[in-house]
């Protein structure tokens, strides 16, 4: 590319200024991206209405499970369709938790949930470790499946079939405050929700980000590529997918939290086989492995349905047949995007962009040579 | 005593059900590796195509056939237009389309059909036999529905272990490349694999349905269970379809029966783990779980 290396003196070669040295090492990169994100996050957040509002906070919880589902799937391999009943684990747990009359702070209580939820997933690790593709499927499809009946079970705590109401933390003096000079509107308790979900989201991603480029993600992506000779390389390829499956529950358990505050109920109906299912096409149809794409497939995900049964009612279709368009419609993208962009909306993209990029230079080739 | 006979016939009829329905499942995992999550909404819609014939008045047994006929067919459109297209691309991404397919199925047959239960009716009676003093959880149903199962699994052994057709697609399943280098048409044993597949699936979903109602997600808890009997059975073994149903269908009536209905998936849930923690391939696996 450059002309002048032969004459370059030599700190030159290396190029890039200080700065542009700072903004390329992983953590401060991280936390750039991240801040965008929060950034970006306020904006919106601010300039839409009560009803995207909450849409948006749904955008939130989805993709910080999207995001701990991709490090499982994506960077170890380990396929999961149990993460909607670890949400469960940690909506219950902030359920349980804010139902006092002094409820702890929400960081304190999104802790717990994350703990208590990788307590749980450190278990289904365990046994998710000896496992592979269609077994692991099998088993954390069972898990999916089981675990609402312990909220069945223990009716006295878990309040049976009704779930348990939510009590949302109310927004503290500061925060209306804060609103009120941003926006110059009245804080509700949903927008602190919304807010509670974006922050949780940024920490989320700052962790994700720096995970991907560590030794820990490096050591998964080869437990998940080459398994014998990542054991060969002196990986523990066990411990190294139970780490997985107990990271990406504690970023479930998160979600679920978030959740749980969202949707004002713990409840086995909120936490069905659909919920873990819905998790795992958002990764797929955003692209597996992407954090990008875990935000696109959950924006697809919360902003599909409601698009498409407006659009049925306008058409005239009766409201259950309405109400089953989205549905319908949801499960043909998903067909229509494994057969036409099996990468996801990232992958497919990156294609693109690689093949754009292998076609500019075989262009140029011939005339730097000539 | 009575309690605990009933508790074991229901067990098993249940079980038998739920074997059908894994055997469908492992009809096709064994000769493409795919778990095809779609298999129970295409016996949803099947048996929906069978109550429409006989709200025209065809009697029982000609829509019983039209569902067949209906889930072959289905079963080798699917083949054809979705899944031969994904071959040979990430495993994933399979998985990905019959959970879309599950759910739009599902979606469309409430559209056309309505969500609303609907009452499917037996061919034979519904009230239990009486053996003395003991009034037997056995009904002219369920050994309906033991017969029908019985029928279909000796029906398979004889295809795949008497005919032709049958010893080429165990080959094609063995070592698909080899037949296809000794000449046989593997692409068309495929799609005839899912063809029988759908097949057997709307044979399960009529035999839940017999006797009992049915609505768009009827077929919801069958797919789970079914799907882990088959793991339990090792996915790819017809014999571990079975066995793993009749295992599960007890356990889930001995659980129901004697500690609470509530816990049937937690049941279900621990003898998969400890299943699988014995032999990680269940445990009619023909493969070696791999070792380093």
């Amino acid at each position: 590319m450059s002309t002048d290396i032969t004459t370059a003196v030599p700190a030159a070669p290396r190029g890039p200024s200080a700065m542009q040295r700072l903004v390329g090492l992983n953590l401060v990169r991280s936390l750039l991206v991240s801040l965008g994100v929060l950034v970006i996050g306020v904006v919106l957040l601010e300039s839409t209405d009560a009803y995207t509002n909450t849409q948006l906070s749904s955008v939130t919880y989805f993709t910080i499970a999207a995001i701990g589902l991709t490090a499982l799937t994506g960077l170890n391999g380990q396929i999961s369709l149990g993460h909607g009943a670890l949400m469960a684990v940690g909506a219950y747990t902030t359920a349980l938790m804010l139902d006092t009359d002094s409820p702890l702070p929400f960081p304190v209580i999104a802790l717990a949930a994350i703990l208590v939820t990788s307590l749980v997933g450190f278990v289904v690790g365990i046994g998710a470790a000896r496992l592979h593709g269609p077994y692991l499927a099998g088993a954390t499809l069972a898990f999916a499946i089981a675990l609402p009946s312990v909220a069945l079970y223990y009716k006295g705590t878990f309040n049976g079939e009704a779930g348990l109401t939510v009590v949302a933390p109310q927004p503290p003096e500061w925060f209306v405050s804060f609103i009120d000079a941003v926006s110059g509107t009245f804080a509700t308790g949903s927008k602190y929700v919304a807010y509670l979900g974006l922050f949780a989201l940024v920490i989320a991603l700052f962790f994700a980000l720096n995970l991907g480029r560590s030794k820990v993600g490096r050591h998964w992506r080869a437990v998940r590529d080459q398994e014998v000779a990542a054991e060969i390389a002196g990986i523990n390829l066990g411990r190294t997918r139970v780490q997985a499956f107990v990271i990406s529950a504690a970023y479930a358990g998160l979600a679920g939290a978030v959740m749980a505050m969202v949707v004002r109920l713990a409840a086995p109906t909120v936490f069905t086989l659909v919920l873990s299912l819905s998790l795992l096409t958002a990764v797929v149809i955003g692209g597996l492995g992407s954090i990008t794409g875990a935000f696109i497939g959950s924006a697809v995900l919360v902003f599909l349905p409601p698009l498409v049964t407006d659009l049925s009612t306008e058409s005239g279709l009766s409201d259950t047949q309405s109400a089953q368009m989205s549905p319908l419609i949801y499960g043909i993208v998903l067909v229509l995007v494994m057969l036409l962009a099996p990468g996801g909306v990232m992958g497919t993209l990156s294609m693109a962009w690689r093949r754009q990029r292998a076609r500019r230079q075989l262009t140029a080739t011939p005339t730097k040579k000539g | 005593m009575q309690h605990f006979i009933n508790v074991l016939l229901n067990g098993i009829t249940q079980g038998i059900v739920i074997a059908a329905f894994a055997l469908a499942l492992v009809l096709i995992f064994r000769s493409t590796r795919i778990v095809n999550f779609a298999q129970g909404s295409q016996a949803m819609f099947t048996t929906y195509i069978a109550l429409t014939l006989m709200n025209r008045d065809f009697p029982y047994w000609a829509a019983f056939a039209g569902a067949l006929v209906a889930g072959f067919i289905i079963g080798a459109v699917l083949e054809r237009v979705v899944i031969r297209p994904l071959e040979g691309g990430m495993e994933l991404n399979i998985v990905i389309a019959t959970l879309g397919l599950y759910v739009a199925i599902q979606a469309l047959a409430a559209i056309l059909f309505g969500s609303d239960y609907q009452s499917f009716s037996s061919p034979v009676g519904l009230s239990g036999f009486q053996v003395g003093d003991l009034n037997l959880a056995l009904t002219p149903t369920s050994i309906f529905v033991l017969c029908t199962v019985g029928v279909v699994v000796v029906g398979l052994t004889l295809l795949f272990q008497k005919t032709q057709l049958g010893l080429t697609m165990r080959a094609a399943a063995f070592d698909g490349e080899v037949s296809r280098i000794l000449g046989v048409r593997v692409s068309h044993l495929l799609t005839f694999g899912w063809a029988l597949a759908g097949l057997v699936g709307s044979v399960a979903g009529i035999l839940v349905a017999s006797g009992s109602f049915i609505y768009p997600s009827y077929m919801e808890s069958l797919i789970a269970f079914g799907f882990i009997a088959a793991v339990i059975g090792g996915l790819d073994s017809p014999i571990g379809a079975v066995v793993g149903g009749l295992i599960l269908g007890t356990v889930n009536s001995l659980v129901s029966g004697y500690l609470a209905p509530g816990l049937v998936t937690i049941g279900a849930f621990v003898v998969l783990i400890a299943v699988l923690l014995l032999k990680p391939g269940g445990l009619f696996s023909s493969t070696q779980a791999r070792r380093v």
